[in-house]
């Protein structure tokens, strides 16, 4: 159960990325989690609006994109993705797989944000058609 | 103003994963195989580190242990015993260590005159999986006690190892303990580690352990920088 402690810093990266690109707030964080990568989605759901209290994310919606888990076959000589539950066996020839491609992910893919200047933005845009 | 995609491809543990390289730099270059133990509560870690650590010493091997639990030093005091320099991190109520508690823990120690580091996770066998310490080996236990199937409950854990040890070997008959099902749970999930039946009491596996460690070290050493 460390997915609080995993929502902490998502909020902390996605908070600072924000502040340097000058946002007023953040509106979406998208993620990529691996099904393997030993988060319950749920749980992160349930840590992140307390983690996000009091920054640009406060009011942010969080979109995972779950990553299925994918090896690559040396004997098929390709990538498989499995299914759960997960044996690291080629579905195709059943020889073990030793390479992992995907599944372990944890990773902020992106944030959508919105800029500060929009107030000046809108009185150039309002003079700029006169 | 339409809203703008900021691209971030960052991982989520960003923070703890430089610390970890951080720590890796380190150890390399101080010729230090740093090794991570992971497993349930009770599998018998701090068992095998009693041996392993007594053992090491009697063949000359500078040893040093890490020991991470919620609450009390009890683990750190029975390493102790073996002569080896211990020390406990306690983490209050954290789930798994992380590279920050381990490098703080770390001040004050040469990690020039050591060989090998132990450091025992929090016994887990979920949060650990995520956590890069900044070790070169993960070995997990799974004690013969536990049940055959547990690497297929658990598969980020037991994926992330280099090393399965099988523990509790002596008491194998008494529970009825089905190896070939256990091999076959391991190597369902991990089939890139390596597999050893161990028992702390016995001694059975022990050399073979040590073995495995020390020639781990050996390839660690050809990768270090000059």
């Amino acid at each position: 159960m460390h997915e609080l402690s995993i929502a902490c810093n998502l909020v902390e990266t996605a908070d600072a990325a924000a502040r340097t690109a000058g946002a007023s707030r953040v509106r979406v964080v998208r993620l990529q989690i691996g099904a393997i990568a030993g988060i319950a989605e749920e749980a992160l759901r349930f840590s992140f609006p307390i983690a996000a209290a009091n920054t640009l994310l406060a009011q942010a919606e969080l979109v995972v994109v779950p990553v299925p888990v994918q090896i690559y076959c040396a004997a098929c000589d390709q990538p498989h993705t499995l299914e759960p539950p997960y044996v690291l066996r080629c579905p195709r020839c059943q020889s073990p797989a030793n390479r992992l491609l995907h599944g372990r992910e944890l990773q902020i893919e992106s944030i959508e944000i919105e800029e500060k200047q929009e107030e000046k933005q809108e009185l150039e845009d309002a003079t700029a058609y006169p | 103003m339409p809203p703008r995609i900021l691209e971030l491809r960052q991982s989520l543990l960003e923070k703890n994963d430089q610390l970890a390289r951080a720590l890796r730099s380190r150890f390399l270059a101080a010729g230090l195989l740093a090794v991570n133990l992971v497993s349930s509560p009770g599998a018998g870690k701090t068992a095998l580190l009693e041996v392993t650590l007594t053992r090491m010493r009697s063949q000359g091997w500078r040893v040093a242990a890490l020991v991470g639990d919620l609450a009390t030093t009890h683990d750190a005091q029975r390493l102790q015993r073996s002569g080896a320099p211990v020390r406990q991190i306690e983490t209050g109520t954290l789930c798994h260590l992380e590279a920050d508690l381990v490098a703080r823990r770390l001040e004050g120690w040469s990690l020039d005159e050591l060989d090998f580091l132990f450091v025992e996770n929090v016994g887990n066998l979920v949060c650990p999986a995520d956590y890069d310490l900044g070790e070169s080996a993960r070995v997990v236990l799974l004690a013969a006690t536990e049940g055959e199937d547990k690497p297929r409950k658990y598969p980020p854990l037991f994926h992330s190892a280099d090393l399965a040890l099988i523990t509790k070997m002596d008491l194998a008959a008494a529970v009825a303990f089905d190896s070939a099902a256990a091999v076959a749970s391991l190597q369902a999930v991990a089939p890139h580690a390596a597999i050893l039946e161990t028992s702390a009491r016995s001694g059975l596996g022990i050399d073979s352990w040590i073995d495995w460690l020390v020639d781990r070290r050996r390839q660690h050493e050809k990768t270090a920088p000059a």
